[in-house]
C-alpha cells in the first residue's frame, strides 16, 4: 500500500516548503513578520501587560497629551490610549482571523467542488459568486451587519461572506488544471472515492494558493473590520476596537489630535505588516518568479 | 464595433436580474415586520395593516418579485419608507458628489500609477523601483479613514491649504475642484497604489516580448517603444485593475464622505441604515450594483478597444 501512495502522492508539498525558506530570506516578508508578532503578542497578552484597565474613567485626566504617565495619552473619558489599543487589538484580530479562516474553509470548498465536478454545475456557481463580487465589500458588509446587529459573530459572517467569492476563485482555477495530471487519474484507477481524491490528492496543491490568498485577505479583513468600526457598524462600545477609537478621536481632533492617530497607526502598521508577509509569501510561490 | 458592444450589453442583463434577485432576497430574510419596525411596537394592527398595504407587503412573494424587477428594470426603486420621498430623486441628487469623488480618484490614481509603474519597471531593481514596491505597499495599506484623518490633520488643520468642510457648490468648478482635492488623494492612494504595481510587472512582462526587440532593431526610438509598443500591450491587466478597483472605490467612498463631510451615496447609506430605511437600502444596493455592472460592461469595451482579437471573439 506504501508504494501506491507515494505513486499517488502529489507533489507540492516540498515545493511549498522551499516556497517559505525563500520568503524567509526576504527582508520585506522578515520585517512583516516582525510587526505582526509584535502587535499580536500586545494584543495576546494585554491583560497581562495592559498599563490600565480599558474601561477604567479617570475624570481627573481626560484628554491628556502622551506623557510618562500615559504614554499615548487619554480619551475624553480619561481612559488610557495604550490599553486600549492593545484590547482593541484582540477585537481587530478575532474577527479578522475568524472571517477569513471561514471564508477560506467556504469558498475554497466551493471552488474546489465546482472545478472538480465543472460543466454547467461550475458555471452555476462561478455566476453566483460573480455577483457575489459584484457588491462592493464594504457596502455589502455594512448592510449585512445593519440587518444583522452589531455583534462581533455578525462581524465575522459579514466580512467572511465578502471574501467567499475570492477564495472559491482562487481555489477553482488549479482544482481545473489538477483534475486533469497523472496522479489524480492513477487515484481514481485505484478506486479512491471522489472524495478522497478531492480532499487528500488536490487539496493539499492547492493550499499554497489558498494560504497565500488567506494572508493578503486577512490585511484586507482588518481594514473593513477597521471601517465598519469607524461607521458605527463595530463592537458596541465601550469595548474598544481601533475603528470605533480612530472615530472617537475623529470627533475630537481639535482637542487632541493623537485621540485619531494613534489607533490610525495600529491599524496602518498591522495591515502594512500583513501586506508585507502576503507579498513576500505570494512572490515565493510565484512560479514565474521561482526560478530567478 | 456596434455588434460588440450590442454583445456586451446583453450580456450585462441577466447578471444585473441576478443581482436584484440577490437584493430582493437579502432585505426579505431580514427579520422582523418592516411595517412594525417603522411604525413601533405601540401602533394598532389598523395601522400596521394599513402601512403593510401600502408598502406592498400584502401582496404574495412572486408579485411583490415581479413588480420590484420590472420596476427596478426602468429605474424606479418607490420612495423611502421614512422620508416618503422618490429613492431616485434623493440618490439623484447627491449622485454627481459621488461621481465626482470617484472619478478624480481613478484619474489620480491612473495619473501617479502608470508613470511610476513604468518608471519603476525601466529601472528593476534600482533605487527607484525599490522606493515604488515600498511606498506602494504602505499606500495599499491605509484605511481610506486613516489616509483621510492624516490628510485632514497636516493640509487642513496644520497648513490651513484646504477647507475642513468639503462639500462644494457643484455649479462653481473652482470650488469643486478645490474641495475635492484632500479626499480624491485619500480615496486614490490605494488606486494609485495597486496600479503602481500591476503597471510595473505589466511593464516588465511586455518589455520582455519579441516584439519590442524587433522595434528596438528597426530603430524606433525608446521613448516611443516604451509608451506605444510597451504600454499598449501592458493596459489589459492595468484596466481590469482599475475596473475592479473602481468598484472598491464606490464602497470606501462612503468612508471619505463621513471624513471630510460630504454629501453623497455614502451619507445616504449611513443614514438610510440608522433609520432602519428598507426600501432605501434596497434600492442603494441596486444602484450600487448597476455602478458596478456599468463600470464591469465599460472595462469589457477597452478590452476591444485595445486588443483588437478580443472583439473578434
Amino acid at each position: 500500500m506504501s508504494t501506491t501512495q507515494e505513486l499517488v502522492a502529489p507533489p507540492a508539498p516540498a515545493g511549498w516548503k522551499r516556497a517559505l525558506g525563500k520568503a524567509r530570506s526576504n527582508p520585506t516578508t522578515a520585517v512583516g513578520v516582525v510587526i505582526c508578532i509584535i502587535i499580536m503578542a500586545a494584543a495576546i497578552l494585554a491583560p497581562w501587560v495592559a498599563p490600565y484597565d480599558p474601561a477604567d474613567q479617570d475624570i481627573f485626566n481626560r484628554l491628556q497629551p502622551p506623557s510618562a504617565e500615559f504614554w499615548l495619552g487619554t480619551d475624553q473619558f480619561g481612559r488610557d490610549i495604550l490599553s486600549r489599543l492593545m484590547w482593541g487589538g484582540r477585537i481587530s484580530l478575532t474577527v479578522s482571523l475568524g472571517a477569513i479562516f471561514a471564508a477560506a474553509i467556504i469558498g475554497g470548498a466551493i471552488g474546489l467542488i465546482s472545478g472538480y465536478i465543472g460543466g454547467r454545475f461550475d458555471l452555476f456557481v462561478m455566476q453566483v459568486m460573480d455577483v457575489l463580487l459584484s457588491f462592493p465589500s464594504l457596502i455589502l458588509g455594512l448592510i449585512v451587519v445593519a440587518l444583522l446587529g452589531p455583534e462581533l459573530i455578525n462581524l465575522v459572517v459579514a466580512i467572511a461572506l465578502t471574501a467567499i467569492a475570492p477564495f472559491a476563485r482562487v481555489a477553482r482555477a488549479p482544482t481545473m488544471a489538477l483534475k486533469e495530471r497523472a496522479f489524480v487519474e492513477a487515484g481514481r484507477a485505484l478506486g479512491f472515492s471522489h472524495t478522497r481524491v478531492l480532499f487528500r490528492h488536490i487539496l493539499p496543491n492547492i493550499m499554497s494558493e489558498v494560504m497565500v490568498m488567506g494572508t493578503l485577505w486577512l490585511a484586507t479583513a482588518v481594514r473593513v473590520e477597521a471601517s465598519l468600526s469607524f461607521i458605527g457598524l463595530g463592537v458596541k462600545p465601550p469595548t474598544a476596537t481601533w475603528g470605533g477609537m480612530t472615530r472617537d478621536g475623529f470627533e475630537n481632533i481639535l482637542d487632541a489630535p493623537w485621540l485619531a492617530v494613534f489607533p490610525g497607526l495600529a491599524i496602518l502598521f498591522l495591515v502594512l505588516g500583513l501586506n508585507m508577509v502576503g507579498d513576500g509569501l505570494r512572490d515565493a510561490t510565484d512560479p514565474k518568479l521561482r526560478n530567478e | 464595433m456596434t455588434g460588440f458592444v450590442l454583445r456586451r450589453l446583453l450580456a450585462a442583463v441577466p447578471t444585473l436580474i441576478a443581482v436584484l434577485t440577490l437584493v430582493f432576497i437579502i432585505v426579505r430574510i431580514v427579520p422582523g415586520d418592516p411595517a412594525l419596525v417603522i411604525l413601533g411596537d405601540q401602533a394598532t394592527p389598523e395601522a400596521i395593516a394599513a402601512l403593510r398595504t401600502r408598502l406592498g407587503l400584502d401582496r404574495s412573494l412572486w408579485a411583490q418579485y415581479f413588480s420590484f424587477i420590472t420596476s427596478a428594470l426602468v429605474g424606479d426603486f418607490g420612495v423611502s419608507m421614512v422620508t416618503g420621498r422618490s429613492i431616485m430623486a434623493e440618490v439623484g441628487a447627491v449622485l454627481p458628489h459621488t461621481i465626482d469623488l470617484t472619478l478624480a480618484s481613478m484619474i489620480f490614481g491612473i495619473v501617479i500609477g502608470v508613470p511610476v509603474g513604468i518608471w519603476a519597471a525601466l529601472h528593476r531593481n534600482g533605487v527607484v523601483d525599490v522606493a515604488a514596491r515600498v511606498l506602494s505597499l504602505l499606500g495599499l495599506s491605509f484605511p481610506v479613514f486613516v489616509s483621510g484623518i492624516f490628510l485632514l490633520l497636516a493640509f487642513s488643520l496644520h497648513w490651513r491649504w484646504f477647507p475642513v468642510i468639503g462639500s462644494a457648490d457643484l455649479s462653481d468648478y473652482g470650488d469643486r475642484l478645490h474641495k475635492l482635492v484632500l479626499p480624491t488623494v485619500a480615496l486614490g492612494l490605494v488606486m494609485a497604489a495597486y496600479i503602481t504595481r500591476v503597471t510595473r510587472s505589466a511593464m516588465l512582462q511586455s518589455l520582455g516580448e519579441d516584439y519590442i526587440r524587433t522595434a528596438r532593431a528597426k530603430g524606433v526610438p525608446w521613448r516611443r517603444v516604451v509608451w506605444v509598443h510597451g504600454l499598449r500591450n501592458a493596459s489589459i491587466p492595468i484596466v481590469t485593475v482599475v475596473g475592479l478597483y473602481v468598484g472598491i472605490l464606490l464602497g470606501n467612498s462612503v468612508l471619505t464622505e463621513i471624513v471630510f463631510n460630504r454629501p453623497g451615496l455614502g451619507k445616504i447609506i449611513v443614514g438610510a441604515l440608522n433609520q432602519r430605511d428598507y426600501t432605501m437600502l434596497q434600492g442603494l444596493m441596486v444602484i450600487y450594483c448597476f455602478l458596478i455592472v456599468v463600470v464591469n460592461l465599460i472595462t469589457d469595451l477597452l478590452y476591444g478597444v485595445i486588443d483588437p482579437r478580443v472583439k473578434a471573439e
